[in-house]
């Protein structure tokens, strides 16, 4: 007890005198993380809308891959991803294997599935209610779509938050196609494994602390927003 | 665009025809009630007529709209209001967007839209948290606004109590006499005398009579119109 008692007392120093190691993995968690989920966005949620309104021969086939795809074990994408980045992959020469670049790919391909099917339920239940009425004005499948991501965007937030929740919170994608290398690719997720079977719990604990707190923080401020549109727009 | 032909109309769901072969002719001018029980297609005709479902078999045609196909002149008011979640007049200017009305002309004919139903002092409120009564005042302006040739109004008051429908029947009224053509549902006898000028009467997905108001009323020209008149339902 006493170890982990000292643990977390250095890992609270670690946090409070701002701990450059510490930070600079931090900083580098959320950059990566949120360059994902802003990818994953941009293509999940145009893929969600047109799942929802479109009815085409294959669509429940493609339904249930999304939703195989949002359960995808995080290493397998990373294994994936790094065959196809390696040197001899097909995409070798680019260069991106080991860079942060590689794993906002990781992450953003663990994540597209989660937005898109997620997105795909929200979109669909606001479609049933809105299309008689949309169709009667007149609107293309486009202007639709369109309509039903702004009509429904606070409860889009949280579909979001969910994929950020997945990218902040894995480990293996970015593991292999980062690599761990301090300073360069070392995130928290990485960092906290590599400590721990190291014996660094503090630094490990410390990050852990942090990762939870952002991830809580991030969720906290979503409800909020999302209960007072609610409360204003109905 | 009008008269609206419909010739030998059926559409089929699940094996059962819930309209059945219905040939009738819709002419500019006299507001037409398609009367009858639930159940009878009523709502189903109309959205037949509107373009939302597809016969299948017999066909629609719009005689004077000069080409194939659904035209644009028209608009539909539903049962239930659709509000987008957004201020009462952006759902007004959402409509006239849709129809391609240039940016500067959509604000003025939102106001005038929400000043002709009575809304102009919540047009800023979110459509969302307005009652049920201006909710269907803010569908019956997001319509006008459009300025439709025709207009198709599905038991519009069907949730409402009773001043609201009255107020509804009233702009009904002004919105006919601004000359456009009105199509309502009903199942509401005392709607129907009130606001027809010719009565579609509707009975098992068939058209049963289809005649003025006063004559439909005074002499209905099928057993079911008179039962359904003198509130027999032999059909339940």
């Amino acid at each position: 007890m006493g170890d982990i008692g000292s643990a977390f007392a250095e890992a609270s120093r670690l946090i409070v005198s701002a701990d450059r190691t510490l930070f600079g993995i931090v900083l580098l968690s959320l950059e990566v993380s949120l360059s994902a989920v802003a990818a994953a966005t941009a293509i999940g949620l145009p893929l969600g809308a047109a799942l929802a309104i479109c009815r085409f021969p294959g669509r429940q086939v493609l339904l249930v891959a999304l939703n195989a795809l949002m359960g995808f074990p995080p290493v397998v994408v990373g294994l994936v991803v790094y065959l196809l980045l390696s040197r001899a992959g097909p995409l070798g020469e680019l260069g991106l294997l080991f860079t942060p670049a590689a794993m906002v790919v990781a992450q953003a391909i663990l994540v597209i599935p989660i937005i898109a099917g997620l997105s795909r339920q929200v979109l669909e239940d606001a479609w049933h209610e809105y299309e008689e009425q949309l169709r009667s004005l007149g609107a293309t499948p486009t202007a639709a779509a369109a309509t039903l991501l702004w009509d429904t965007r606070y409860s889009l937030v949280t579909v979001v938050l969910a994929g950020f929740g997945r990218a902040a919170a894995e480990v293996g994608a970015v593991m292999i196609v980062g690599g761990n290398i301090d300073g360069v690719t070392r995130v928290m997720t990485t960092a906290i494994s590599l400590e721990t079977s190291r014996g660094d719990l503090p630094l490990a604990l410390g990050l852990g602390i942090v990762l939870i707190t952002v991830v809580f923080v991030i969720n906290a401020a979503a409800q909020v927003i999302k209960s007072a549109a609610v409360r204003r727009y109905g | 665009m009008l008269p609206l032909i419909l010739e030998d109309v059926s559409f089929v769901a699940g094996g059962r025809a819930i309209i059945d072969r219905v040939s009738c002719e819709i002419t500019p001018g006299p507001r037409t009630v398609i009367l009858g029980p639930n159940g009878a297609g009523k709502s189903v005709l109309m959205r037949l007529c509107h373009g939302l479902l597809t016969p299948t078999s017999g066909r629609i045609v719009w005689r004077g709209s000069g080409h194939e196909g659904r035209p644009g002149a028209q608009a539909m008011v539903f049962q239930r209001p659709v509000m987008l979640r957004r201020s009462a007049i952006a759902n007004v200017t959402y409509g006239l967007a849709l129809a391609g009305v240039a940016r500067a002309e959509r604000e003025r004919r939102a106001h005038e839209g929400l000043a002709a139903v009575g809304l102009t002092l919540v047009a800023n409120r979110p459509a969302r948290v307005l009652s049920g009564g201006e909710q269907q005042k803010l569908a019956l302006a997001r319509a006008w606004a459009l300025s439709p040739e025709v207009l198709f109004l599905d038991e519009p008051t069907a949730n409402l109590d009773p001043s609201a429908t009255r107020e509804l029947e009233r702009i009904v009224d002004q919105i006919h006499a601004s000359g456009t053509k009105i199509v309502m549902t009903t199942h509401n006898l005392g709607q129907a005398r009130r606001l027809a000028d010719e009565i579609l009467f509707m009975s098992g997905g068939r058209l049963a009579d289809h005649a003025p108001v006063d004559e439909f009323f005074a002499q209905p020209s099928t057993a079911e119109a008179a039962a359904f008149i003198k509130g027999e339902l032999p059909w339940s």
